[in-house]
């Protein structure tokens, strides 16, 4: 029998030792009736040693013989600890006395869900509130003026909308969410970042490249999200002023309430208006929209610790309008029609109308017992409708949207191997008017998805995902995306991209801006399933380096990215023709590579510099050759400039803020006619952009900020071709490429409560 | 031979009866001092064979553990910690291994949590 016993233990230790010398034994209690009871999980260990033991189900123990350590401990709580002098391998049998006392009383500490921040596998940037408040101004579109991952472009001459891009790419090869729900596509794609107030935002996390699949498939060259103030955490009162010397007014209003322990519930309110008109340049063109918006959110937050269910309600509702053309212009009597006879005394004018509602609703589970593992189910609704005309074309559009996700998360033996894994549906019901034509489309969408992700702690992470869909349109396909970094050294990160990503380009909703010019649209589609054309399908790769270091007792970091995107498909937008805008589908190549070098530094205490060069070489097959992207600058230059005073004991501290963008030549479009097809030339010079900031702050509650934009007062010149015939042949409003407002000074003010 | 398979599996069944749980819950103390201590003992405790998840709070020194109990136990983890360099109550880490820690994490000269000041 005991040969067994022997043979069972070593079969069932479960650290099998080089140690050709052991100790091993049995621990028993005596009970009342004379026998003797196995003690199960006591701890034998050598006293002052690395090496310990615990006795099995049958009080079985086996521990290596070192001779360096010769007094064994065997303990086991609610007994009497007994030290054996033991000089030689043998095998023992103890019998431990119960102790009367507790020996130890083990007080468990209540604990919130623990939250790791581990180094991502994916190269992830995130702006927090605090950098959010170095450009004060307005929207989620403006909130990443002081942050070299994304660059910001100039929609039109009219809208003064601006339009971000990464690697290159312009935002609808983006995928923008909102707390992981994608907002900010389809009929929204180019207002949309103008739709979030800036005061609403929380933080951002931009990733570059592929990203997750967790979201979807649409991501081509990276993802944002936006963090919205949740009801629990954002201050009771939140109120923000804003106004500048372009008449631009801006009210924010934030009021959050606990409900109960579990329920707290929130409304932000966000007003703007611009009524008064500019016109700088002179060119009988408004400078700026006159503008209208309110948007009202509610927002309720459920948390019940002890259950471990947490949820998210919200509501939202937009309503947004702009008017832009002449000055003149007077909607109600001046609209004109299509098809009108025109004897050349018309204003022109264009105003564009949107409505939005947004709902979402959150609901996730985390296992009590099993912080790791969780799940969680989104579900989201929005109906946007934008009615708006250019002059004499008309754009409207209505997009019913319809957006679930579900979604686990646990590990394959420890959290160092994780996963996700689940489903997705979507809905979009598209219903557009473009002048007198009517398209309708529907799109369906079911998708499974599974991310694996491996950390080791220190060195490696690798995010390896794959995403089955099937679509009405773009059909049934995979998608793969992985994610990796690697840390050689210290402070040092290198990180790798691969992935595929696909999107039904909607054509107009994306273009928009090219009705507001005398363009004539041609669609020389293939027949497809898209507006005639075929789906977009890319491909993205990349590698980055990051290196922090320490100088004069100084942290800083630098860092190298080069990513490059090459499309299999494009819708291509050609407008190399100045009476034609057209779309095709990509016949020979289009790519964007993009190498960024950035370098970070605190170069006097409190005075932090960040510095980054950019290099795009974004190219598409037109029909007059494989040429730069239009309007897209090879070369960018980067600075900002922060410092801030030490903050005093009631919170007052003075911040000040200086940003230098430099955009280097631009192509314009038309550039390869053989006569120059825009009276601007073939290129437009580079330019500087300087903007500052400084905000005071009294206390904990109020502050006070005074900014300009565009300090050295940059501007194109005649931003609107064929400004004094604008219903004329040679109208066009899309070649932008300096900000059209000069210098822009502005003031606001914060209070918290 | 029959007669250990029967053994063997007369064991498997009463590790069911005593209801060893997968998903263990505990906690003890094991000194350290900041961030770049925390990943190591994490680290050596999630690369024993059954540990789940670990977390080792910097401030309290509570590792705190959900393990497959059919799989390890409290003594193994706490060797696995010895041989990074971190003592537990039980077990002390060798000179050897505690040399091999990094010169902010030499908790032995001062256990003061200082998480805060380095990583």
């Amino acid at each position: 029998m005991q040969k067994i016993y022997r043979l069972v233990a070593l079969l069932i230790a479960t650290n099998f030792t080089l140690y050709a010398q052991e100790v091993t034994g049995l621990v028993v209690e005596n009970i009342p009736n004379g026998k003797e009871l196995p003690l199960a999980g006591a701890n034998v260990y050598w006293l002052n040693s690395p090496i310990g033991a615990t006795t099995d189900q049958n009080g079985r123990f086996t521990i290596p013989q070192d001779p360096k350590y010769d007094r064994l401990v065997i303990s086991y709580i609610g007994f009497i600890t007994d030290t054996l002098t033991i000089g030689a391998p043998k095998d023992i049998k103890h019998i431990l006395l119960a102790n009367n006392q507790l020996e130890e009383v083990v007080v468990e500490k209540k604990r919130d869900a623990v939250k790791k921040t581990f180094f991502s596998a994916q190269n992830v940037v995130t702006i927090n509130s605090a950098e959010l408040l170095k450009a004060a101004c307005c929207n989620l579109s403006e909130s990443f003026e002081t942050n070299p991952a994304i660059d910001v472009n100039f929609n039109d001459a009219l809208t003064g909308t601006k339009q971000i891009q990464m690697l290159g790419l312009t935002s609808p090869y983006l995928m923008i969410t909102q707390e992981n729900i994608p907002m900010v596509r389809g009929a929204s794609q180019v207002y949309g970042l103008t739709f979030t107030p800036g005061t609403w935002v929380e933080s951002i996390q931009i990733t570059k490249g592929a990203g997750s699949v967790v979201n979807g498939f649409e991501s081509i060259s990276g993802q944002i999200n936006t963090e919205i103030v949740k009801p629990l955490t954002d201050y009771p009162v939140f109120l923000n002023g804003y106004a500048n010397l372009n008449g631009r007014l801006e009210l924010n209003a934030h009021i959050n309430q606990k409900i109960s322990d579990r329920w707290s519930t929130g409304i932000n309110v966000h007003a703007n208006n611009r009524s008064v008109k500019v016109d700088n340049n002179g060119d009988g063109f408004l400078d700026a929209p006159l503008a209208d918006q309110i948007n009202v959110q509610n927002r309720w937050q459920y948390q019940n610790p002890e259950t471990g269910w947490v949820s998210f309600l919200s509501f939202r509702y937009l309503n947004d309008d702009k008017q832009v053309g002449q000055v003149n212009y007077e909607p109600s009597i001046h609209r004109v029609n299509q098809g009108a006879a025109l004897d050349g005394s018309e204003i022109w004018g264009s105003e564009i109308n949107t409505n939005r509602f947004d709902s979402s609703a959150k609901l996730g589970y985390v296992f009590p017992e099993l912080p790791f593992q969780s799940i969680g189910f989104q579900a989201s609704y929005s109906n946007h409708k934008q009615d708006a005309y250019f002059g004499l074309n008309q754009y409207d559009i209505d997009h019913q949207s319809l957006y679930t996700n579900l979604i686990f998360n646990s590990i394959i033996g420890n959290t160092k191997n994780k996963f996700k894994a689940g489903l997705n549906a979507a809905y979009d019901g598209y219903d557009e008017l473009v002048n007198d034509q009517a398209f309708q489309r529907v799109d369906r969408s079911l998708g499974a998805f599974f991310e694996y992700g491996y950390e080791d702690l220190e060195r490696l992470s690798v995010t390896a995902g794959v995403r089955f869909d099937t679509h009405n349109r773009l059909g049934n396909f995979f998608t793969p995306r992985i994610h990796a970094r690697y840390t050689p050294w210290e402070r040092a990160s290198l990180r790798a991209s691969f992935g595929l990503g696909r999107r039904a380009a909607n054509i107009f909703a994306e273009n928009q801006r090219l009705f507001a010019s005398s363009r004539v649209i041609q669609l020389n589609g293939n027949g497809g399933d898209i507006y005639g054309f075929d789906a977009e399908k890319a491909m993205n790769f990349g590698v980055s380096y990051l290196q922090g270091f320490t100088l004069f007792n100084r942290p800083g970091n630098v860092s190298v990215d080069f990513y490059r995107t090459d499309f299999e498909n494009q819708v291509v937008v050609d407008w190399e023709n100045p009476s034609a805008v057209r779309f095709t589908n990509l016949t020979g190549e289009s790519f964007a590579n993009s190498l960024q070098v950035e370098f970070n530094y605190e170069i006097l205490p409190s005075l932090e510099l960040r510095t980054a060069y950019k290099y795009y070489d974004v190219k598409t097959s037109y029909q007059t050759g494989l040429l730069q992207q239009p309007l897209q600058a090879q070369n960018r230059y980067f600075l900002n400039l922060g410092y801030e005073t030490k903050i005093k004991e009631n919170g007052s501290q003075w911040r000040f803020d200086y940003t230098l963008h430099t955009v280097g030549e631009q192509r314009l479009p038309g550039s390869e006619n053989t006569v120059p097809t825009t009276q601007f030339g073939r290129v437009a010079d580079g330019y500087s952009l300087m903007n500052a900031q400084i905000t005071k702050v009294f206390s904990k509650k109020f502050e006070v900020y005074l900014g300009g934009e565009n300090l050295t007062g940059v501007r194109q010149g005649n931003p609107v071709l064929g400004a004094s015939d604008p219903f004329g042949p040679d109208f066009d409003t899309t070649v932008v490429f300096r900000p059209i407002l000069g210098t822009m000074v502005y003031t606001g003010f914060r209070f918290k409560g | 031979m029959k007669k250990i398979v029967v053994v063997l599996m007369a064991m498997t069944l009463t590790n069911v009866a005593f209801g060893q749980n997968k998903n263990k819950k505990m906690t003890f103390e094991v000194n350290g001092k900041c961030e770049m201590c925390k990943t190591r003992i994490e680290k050596a405790a999630l690369n024993v064979s059954g540990v789940k998840f670990a977390d080792w709070s910097i401030p309290t020194h509570q590792l705190s553990l959900i393990v497959d109990e059919r799989k390890t136990n409290a003594m193994a983890i706490k060797m696995a910690i010895a041989e990074v360099g971190h003592d537990s109550k039980e077990l002390k880490a060798t000179q050897e291994a505690y040399d091999n820690v990094h010169p902010c994490c030499k908790y032995r000269e001062d256990n003061t949590d200082d998480g805060k000041s380095h990583h």
